[in-house]
């Protein structure tokens, strides 16, 4: 386990190495932006909506009470979708859409020599390939977040108006009521955290990979396993310390 | 020129290479060739860099590589060209976007030169037009010819070929190797190729050394190589009927 992170780390430190030329990086950083938000924003899309829209429907029914205000379904909705619903489970969702991409993609040029070409040339590897995959990941992943709030809070009011458990208009008393802002910096910190855990962990597998398909396949799935793994973990530390 | 002094190298407890020594002279055609396991893909990716020797020395025109950090090798591999076995192209680009890929990192040409660069470099090797393909819409002789054309584009003083032949028909076995050879007086490199194709050995082969075993068991030219009485060496390039019958013909 020490090898590992030891080897993790050093991974790290020459991924971040001065660039040959700036402006191919940055292309390369694009490039990724491009596949790792745009990409990826259907599946978020879709997602968001329908947890939005089930975590308002399972307020609404845990608080059929007389004496609570209808509203409180629309707050409980707010906090838990911007606290955890959408940086977690889009996290989730993100590593194995971009987290197997990314080791498969990198795994596939350790074995058929494209990495070691590139060292050939005198190309930093790790830092023409993971560091753009990276700064990507910073941007894109809470971005993504961003976009999941959003759409699973219009999530829940379209389950209020297809359900009428609760009138939209107490759900958007609700929205507003008792606004913590602590919660968005909550949700900011973790979306970088997983944005950083998917790529880079993703990458480390993909770049260690050795032998031919079959290993670059398992690459992949030890790369969105573990980086599930630390998504949760980072998920209970930052909870733990910032709530 | 290249020299590979005292070369050792152990995976584990297995030891590939056992004390190799050699020089390799600029605008000579070197072969390493040997059985499959002899060491001969070792012994190259040692020379290049890609494998660390367990001990002995490369020397690039007098200048230690092996004793060298990452960043002090770089103006040398600025100066190697490599084609390896199955031409390590990069997918995701195109086949004019591989040839200007070290020209977009380690120089400042404008991208009209650039493409100028990548469209002489494709003539070169007879694939002029086909810039806009991808990797995946070549053939294998088509592939082994654009990374010749990338290992060229920033005109190499040091050429390495790893296994040009293989997975090729005759024919464009035999255009590789004339390439090959072309390239090497046209731009004086120092060129390693790797191989167990006969028909390479016998046709470019300036300077031969062949691996038993992880050592160098014998080296010469190709016109030596037929009358040598070296037993391994005899038994691996007369392997076949038609090459034992080919000698005794000499």
């Amino acid at each position: 386990m020490f090898h590992s992170l030891g080897r993790y780390l050093l991974l790290l430190r020459l991924s971040f190495k001065k660039p040959e030329k700036f402006s191919v990086y940055w292309s390369e950083v694009m490039r990724e932006m491009v596949s790792q938000g745009v990409g990826s924003l259907g599946i978020i899309g879709i997602i968001s909506v329908f947890i939005g829209a089930v975590a308002t429907v399972q307020v609404a029914f845990q608080l059929s009470s007389p004496l609570v205000p209808q509203s409180i379904a629309g707050s409980i909705s707010r906090d838990s979708t911007i606290l955890e619903f959408s940086p977690t489970i889009s996290a989730l969702v993100l590593a194995g859409r971009i987290g197997s991409s990314i080791a498969s993609q990198i795994g596939t040029m350790r074995v058929t020599e494209q990495i070691d070409a590139l060292e050939i040339m005198g190309v930093n590897a790790p830092g023409f390939l993971i560091s753009p995959k990276i700064l990507s990941g910073l941007s894109m992943v809470p971005l993504l977040t961003v976009v999941s709030v959003a759409l699973g809070l219009s999530g829940g009011y379209l389950a209020c108006i297809v359900s009428r458990d609760i009138a939209p208009t107490d759900y958007v008393v609700g929205l507003r009521d008792s606004f913590n802002p602590i919660i968005v910096g909550v949700c900011a910190v973790k979306s970088i955290s997983f944005g950083f855990i998917i790529t880079s962990v993703c990458s480390y597998f993909g770049f260690y990979t050795s032998g031919g398909a079959l290993e670059v396949g398992q690459s992949a799935t030890k790369g969105v396993v573990f980086s599930c793994i630390w998504i949760l973990f980072a998920d209970l530390l930052i909870t733990s310390v910032m709530l | 020129m290249i020299e590979v002094k005292d070369i050792h190298k152990k995976f584990g407890d297995n030891a590939v290479l056992r004390g190799i020594n050699s020089q390799f002279k600029a605008g000579k055609k070197n072969l390493i060739i040997g059985g499959s396991g002899s060491g001969k893909t070792t012994l190259l990716k040692c020379i290049v860099g890609l494998h660390e020797p367990t001990s002995g020395e490369v020397f690039y025109n007098g200048e230690n590589f092996t004793e060298m950090h990452f960043h002090e090798r770089v103006p040398i591999r600025k100066e190697i060209g490599m084609l390896f076995q199955n031409s390590a192209l990069f997918d995701s680009m195109s086949v004019e976007q591989n040839i200007t890929f070290p020209l977009n990192l380690f120089t400042d040409m404008s991208k009209s030169e650039k493409l100028d660069r990548a469209n002489f470099c494709l003539e070169r090797v007879n694939l002029k037009g086909k810039g806009k393909l991808f990797p995946s819409e070549l053939s294998g002789g088509m592939k082994k010819r654009v990374g010749i054309a990338r290992a060229i584009s920033m005109q190499p003083k040091y050429l390495f070929v790893d296994e040009p032949n293989s997975g090729l028909d005759p024919l464009t076995s035999i255009l590789i190797d004339e390439l090959i050879s072309e390239l090497t007086e046209e731009y004086n490199t120092t060129t390693v190729v790797v191989t167990h194709d006969m028909n390479s050995v016998m046709g470019i082969g300036d300077h031969i050394i062949f691996l038993f075993s992880g050592e160098k068991w014998w080296e010469g030219t190709n016109k030596e190589i037929a009358h040598t009485n070296n037993k391994e060496l005899n038994n691996f390039v007369f392997a076949s009927p038609f090459m034992k019958a080919a000698r005794e013909k000499l």
